[in-house]
């Protein structure tokens, strides 16, 4: 039994195969035709529904894929689809502001648009402090980067987002939110909720591990970005998960003097949070990591455990030297990130073993951090190119190279270092001199490979390109060294 | 008090509150029938041979399977290709692509249906696949033999040109990437007849060639198309194998049956935009005025024929864009190659003949050292000694001229030139260029019996109005412009009107919802219509009230007999009660054009939509990424029917062209499969690469001189083509990277990869 709310009527939802997706389950099963299949992969945003969560006495509302959003996940939660927005006759603020601004053409991705553009509405109706024309207009990209139209050009989309926060008076939800709450707690307190017979949802590590010695063939799964596809592309089934969202270790903060600690559950979302207040430069590639649905559900961990070549943490990971703490049963071990990848979507976790936390070096006052990500597309792509570079120098007034960190993901198999690079830089100082040969290094550390995104030979020359801007923006701020600036 | 509800207002959509509330209905959102199944298509895996045998029993046997069929099964013809012969539905021997049709399946759910379909067992024999259009060129393997149009004596003019020379230009194809993949419905009905919901641009030839395969008359298939989640050309032809597979199971089975395409099955099994292979050989003067070019237009067919022939004829249309050409030869290529078939893309063939002209003008600039706008103006059609276009259609009422001097003043272009100069002499990796493009675009389907529509208008008792036409609603706004040009003869308000699906038994034979004639032809024969139940009106109530005919005047809602007046709701009731006819067919067919193919001489064309826009990009000359920061348009579309819906056209369809020429790219692997099969590897664009400054004006005081409806000009296609202007201004902010060391080499689409590989082989080292 999954129990949720559907909009605001509780459902007990009887026991179905773990990897029907919300998406399936609206169309097939509700008739709720409104939520649309573009790709069934997470790349259009047509099936954009939002869930609400509660934290604390508020609610908090995220846009995901219904897509690739298996049905286990709303478990505790409330999902709000398009039929539910508009109150009575009342179109939502984000509904009539699209009617009004002429946002839809041919309406097949509309509903996943006024989804995305109803959380952004909640995200500002929630937060503190006003933010001017072009910071929201920046923020309308950032929600709904995911959200593919071919028609309107998005001009009238943007105008109509920006049109629906002007002024945000509480919508039918906000009034709704003591209640909501209500019956969020009341489902989170029915017990016999927790476990379906194919959707497990431990709740601390000892719960998890009880449901790996049972179901040692069901996969621990997380925001579940990738897995999906395995359901929805590769047609595979998937009867049995075992939940990762609110086991209550993977969802522990910490920081000390020197570190932080972070659940391997935590979304990119959150840590988007979490590193630009230490390192403000790496808000870019979060910005532009998958997407706003894909961040609100995908998780460090999962990013980490995928071992994916083109993941867009494990470099920034690498070069900020972090270690991983990996528990198999009782035991927990730690190993540096570098050595958890070891071949193609292979990694150090033995059978059964999961990632229970990263640990990352604060920032130390003469560390030089960069991320670069070069993509075809600005929003919603996979890199052809990620590169993260960590330098340290000797001192503030030096450009004498104490140690360096260069990362890459798409040069090779795994996310990994440019050791012949790094051995350059280690013995130079940050000058063109050095920076030329650390660049030619990167030609000995890889062969990438060609495929749609890009060839070996594009790769291998932005990876020293990249070298190159990074010295220009730690030599020179006056020089442009970005399309964007 | 004036109601301003009509022709120029900028009503919404439609269906605007029912896309925001997820009440609009596509196809597969219909309420499921009892008994309703799957059907999902088994395709080829590889790109040539022969089908040697075939184990479809593993399928039959999958969990869910109801029916499998081959080509064997199809009760009636095979083939549906759409003009000439070659697409077989499902192919029993010959394979010639990768996700060639080759069997089909129906299942209890569109997953069962889509398992079942991999475990066919099928061997092949290989045949070496041609996959490259170099290759099929230099084969002079071709779907369609080769044809030329000339005026002039080209070779004669370039021999006597001051400055000549040659170019290549690659031109990529395009993936349409409608949101709502292909899907249809098929529903058995009595006496062996079928209905059949489809998301198509061409329910005549869906409800043609599903009578064909079913050995049918057409008059025992009903073909309905309420909207579809976007088409662009992709679902004028491409649509209606998934109707006939779903109608032969549906009356195999006696039971509905849906055939939708996944994603990738639509990526794959589906035809895209031609790619190009074009050569020019160009003379010129010292001022840069063009004396002669030599063409080579080679567009990649894919395995059959489709639509190429008009769209490669499309594309020699266009290759001259807005500039005279004394003496010009064109030679226009049909390639084949082992590829999915291409097809109809908003533009037809011609984006890929106009960005070869304006490459040309590019390069003539850069020989000449001079600004490409001043030889773009300087190539200009007039419309006196320079009126005559390779095809021997007279231009006339050109509103170009007129447009590049607003547009030249109103994006301050030449400011920008000197501000973007002073950028890029101070800053040495990021570079921007700026470029402004016209477009002119020939309005009417060259194939000249398409140029015909249909509509059906029913007046009822109580003066509300049903609208039907042989037109069919994508998007593009269609249905709304046609309500308001109703309402406008009935002077009501367009709420009067209820929009109803395209039905064939409504309209029948119509011409697919193509070539941006939507509105042109359909407005005029729903026009036709009204215009006919409107005199019987008038005449009816002249007799009843014995007024002069000319006494009866519809106006803002009321019907005036001399001094009376009266609702229309009145009117209708008054009419109905004096036994007059409410209902009328309405049709229209193009007047003048007329083409003789053999000699390429006639008028194509009813007339030409022009635009014009200013692109300025900004370059990373380290990684070739680019953004497009500003963009200007100045767009004529006549005397607009909804401002709005226009707007929306020319934003989009300047978006759908920065794609093409931008983030989209169709690569295949060396065995012919497509390897950017989904949305994770093919880009189109996305929210950020709207421009942050993006003006859009439609030109005013700009009635169309020919008698269109309301005076208005189409606006589908001809602003996917101003895209072609940030296309050129990469390559102006290539020529400031690379030191105007030679001529930039830009393909297209003007990636990351190739606008940094395009800097580095003009000269520049980094």
């Amino acid at each position: 039994m999954i129990q949720f709310l559907l909009n605001q009527e509780k459902i007990d939802l009887p026991d179905r195969p773990a990897d029907t997706t919300v998406l399936r389950y609206l169309r097939d099963e509700l008739q709720l035709c409104g939520t649309k299949e573009g790709c069934a992969s997470g790349d259009c945003g047509a099936c954009t529904v939002v869930v609400a969560e509660k934290q604390g006495q508020a609610l908090r509302y995220r846009a995901v894929n219904s897509c690739i959003t298996f049905i286990g996940s709303l478990q505790g939660k409330q999902l709000i689809t398009v039929e539910h927005l508009a109150s009575g006759n009342e179109l939502h603020p984000v509904q009539q502001a699209m009617v009004d601004l002429h946002g839809s053409q041919c309406g097949f991705c509309t509903p996943g648009f006024v989804m995305s553009m109803f959380a952004m509405y909640k995200a500002i109706e929630q937060s503190l402090g006003s933010l001017n024309q072009a910071e929201l207009r920046i923020k309308t990209q950032y929600h709904l980067g995911g959200n593919l139209c071919r028609c309107t050009g998005y001009r009238p989309i943007i105008d109509a987002t920006l049109a629906s926060v002007d002024s945000i008076a509480g919508d039918q939800f906000s009034r709704a939110t003591q209640s909501t709450c209500h019956d969020l707690e009341f489902i989170a307190d029915a017990v016999s909720a927790q476990n379906t017979a194919s959707s497990m949802h431990p709740k601390n590590i000892i719960e998890l591990n009880n449901y790996i010695r049972q179901f040692p063939e069901a996969p621990l799964v997380a925001g579940c970005t990738d897995l999906a596809l395995e359901v929805t592309q590769k047609l595979q089934s998937i009867p049995l998960m075992i939940y990762l969202d609110q086991v209550t270790e993977l969802l522990e903060v910490d920081e000390s003097k020197e570190s932080m600690t972070i659940g391997a559950g935590v979304t990119l979302e959150q840590c988007k949070t979490l590193f630009t207040e230490h390192w403000p430069q790496t808000a870019e590639i979060f910005d532009r990591f998958g997407s706003y649905q894909i961040r609100n559900q995908a998780t460090i961990g999962g990013n980490i455990a995928n071992a994916s070549p083109i993941g867009d943490l494990p470099p920034l990971l690498i070069a900020l030297g972090a270690t991983l703490c990996l528990q198999l049963g009782d035991t927990q071990r730690e190993i540096t990130i570098d050595s958890f990848f070891i071949d193609y979507k292979k990694t150090a976790l033995e059978d059964h073993e999961f990632i229970v936390s990263i640990k990352v070096p604060l920032p130390l006052p003469n560390q030089l951090l960069r991320i670069y990500k070069i993509s075809k597309r600005v929003d919603d792509d996979i890199s052809a190119v990620c590169m993260a570079i960590s330098l340290t120098l000797s001192d503030t007034q030096d450009t004498g190279i104490l140690d360096s960190k260069v990362a890459f993901g798409g040069m090779s198999a795994i996310p990994c270092r440019a050791s012949r690079c790094e051995s350059v830089l280690n013995h130079g100082d940050l000058t063109e001199y050095t920076i030329a040969l650390a660049a030619d290094a990167i030609e000995q550390d890889f062969s990438p490979i060609s495929d749609a995104r890009a060839s070996s030979s594009y790769r291998t020359r932005v990876a020293k390109n990249l070298l190159k801007r990074f010295l220009l923006e730690m030599s020179d701020p006056s020089i442009a060294t970005r399309v964007d600036s | 008090m004036e109601d301003t509800s009509r022709i120029g207002s900028a009503l919404p959509h439609d269906s605007a509150r029912k896309h925001v509330t997820g009440e609009a209905t596509y196809v597969e959102d219909m309420p499921k029938l009892v008994g309703q199944r799957y059907a999902c298509v088994g395709r080829s895996s590889i790109a040539s041979g022969k089908i040697i045998s075939m184990d479809l029993q593993p399928v039959l046997e999958a969990q869910g399977v109801i029916d499998v069929i081959s080509a064997s099964d199809i009760p009636g013809g095979i083939d549906i290709g759409p003009v000439f012969p070659g697409d077989p539905l499902l192919t029993d021997s010959l394979v010639e692509y990768v996700g060639q049709p080759i069997f089909a399946v129906l299942a209890t759910s569109h997953e069962r249906a889509r398992k079942a379909v991999t475990l066919a067992n099928i061997e092949y024999q290989l045949q070496t696949p041609v996959l490259d259009l170099q290759q099929a060129i230099d084969q002079k393997f071709f779907v369609r033999p080769p044809h030329t149009m000339q005026r002039g004596e080209a070779d004669t003019a370039l021999a006597k040109s001051k400055h000549r020379f040659q170019g290549k230009l690659r031109v990529g194809g395009q993936e349409h990437f409608y949101l709502e993949g292909q899907a249809s419905t098929a529903i058995p009905e009595e006496d062996g007849c079928i209905t059949v919901h489809t998301s198509s641009q061409n329910p005549t030839e869906a409800q043609k060639l599903v009578a064909e395969v079913l050995g049918l008359s057409m008059n025992q298939v009903k073909v309905v198309t309420r909207r579809m989640g976007g088409a662009f050309g992709g679902k004028e032809t491409q649509g209606s194998a998934w109707s006939c597979i779903a109608a032969i199971f549906a009356l195999r089975n006696q039971c509905a049956v849906t055939c939708r395409l996944s994603r990738q099955d639509d990526m794959v099994m589906t035809g895209k935009r031609h790619s190009f292979l074009n050569r020019y050989d160009v003379g010129c003067t010292d001022q840069g005025e063009i004396l002669g070019i030599d063409y080579r237009l080679a567009g990649q067919c894919g395995y059959s024929p489709d639509l190429s022939d008009a769209i490669v004829d499309r594309a020699m249309f266009h290759c001259d864009n807005a500039y005279f050409i004394p003496d010009i030869r064109i030679e226009g290529l049909r390639c084949k190659t082992n590829t999915v078939s291409n097809t109809a893309f908003r533009g037809f063939g011609g984006p890929q003949g106009m960005i070869t002209v304006e490459a040309v003008i590019d390069q003539i600039a850069y020989t000449l050292g001079k600004d490409p706008l001043e030889i773009r103006k300087r190539n200009l059609y007039n419309l006196s000694d320079r009126n005559l276009t390779p095809y021997h259609q007279e231009v006339d009422h050109y509103s170009l001229p007129r447009i590049i001097d607003q547009l030249e003043v109103d994006a301050d272009y030449w400011n920008r030139r000197e501000a973007v100069k002073a950028f890029n002499e101070i800053n040495p990796v990021i570079k921007k260029g700026l470029a402004l493009t016209p477009v002119k675009f020939g309005i009417s389907f060259t194939v000249s019996h398409l140029n015909q529509a249909g509509a059906l208008v029913h007046v009822y008792s109580d003066g509300s109005i049903h609208l039907n036409h042989g037109g069919t609603e994508m998007g593009q706004g269609l249905m709304v412009k046609i309500s308001q040009i109703v309402a406008e003869e009935f002077q009501v308000s367009p709420e009067n009107i209820i929009i109803s699906a395209t039905q064939t038994d409504k309209v029948p034979n119509t011409s697919p919802t193509a070539a941006s004639s939507g509105t042109d032809i359909n407005g005029m024969a729903a026009l036709n219509a009204a215009r006919k139940i409107k005199n019987r009106i008038i005449q009816f109530l002249s007799e009843k009230y014995d007024v002069p005919l000319d006494h009866v005047k519809f106006k803002n809602g009321e019907v005036f007999v001399e001094e009376r007046s009266l609702t229309f709701a009145e009117v209708a009731h008054q009419a109905w009660m004096g036994r007059v006819s409410l209902s009328a067919t309405g049709f229209y067919k193009t007047p003048k054009i007329h083409y003789d193919r053999e000699t390429a001489k006639g008028r194509p064309f009813l007339y030409f939509a022009n635009g014009a826009a200013v692109s300025e990009v900004i370059i990373d000359t380290l990684t070739g990424e680019c953004r497009l920061s500003r963009v200007d348009i100045l767009h004529d579309v006549g005397n607009s029917i909804n401002p709005a819906i226009d707007i929306g056209q020319i934003e989009g369809g300047f978006i759908q062209g920065l794609g093409w020429l931008t983030c989209e790219e169709l690569q295949w692997d060396t065995s012919g499969r497509l390897l950017t099969d989904s949305p994770a590897t093919y880009k189109i664009p996305a929210i950020s690469d709207t421009p942050a400054e993006f003006n859009v004006s439609l030109l005013k005081n700009a009635a169309n001189s020919e008698p269109t409806v309301f005076r208005s000009k189409a606006v589908g296609e001809p602003p996917l083509m101003l895209a072609i202007s940030a296309w050129c201004a990469i390559r102006d902010a290539i020529i400031a990277a690379s030191g105007s060391k030679s001529f930039p080499i830009l393909h297209a689409p003007a990636t990351p990869e190739e606008v940094l590989r395009c800097i580095h082989e003009t000269g520049m080292q980094q």
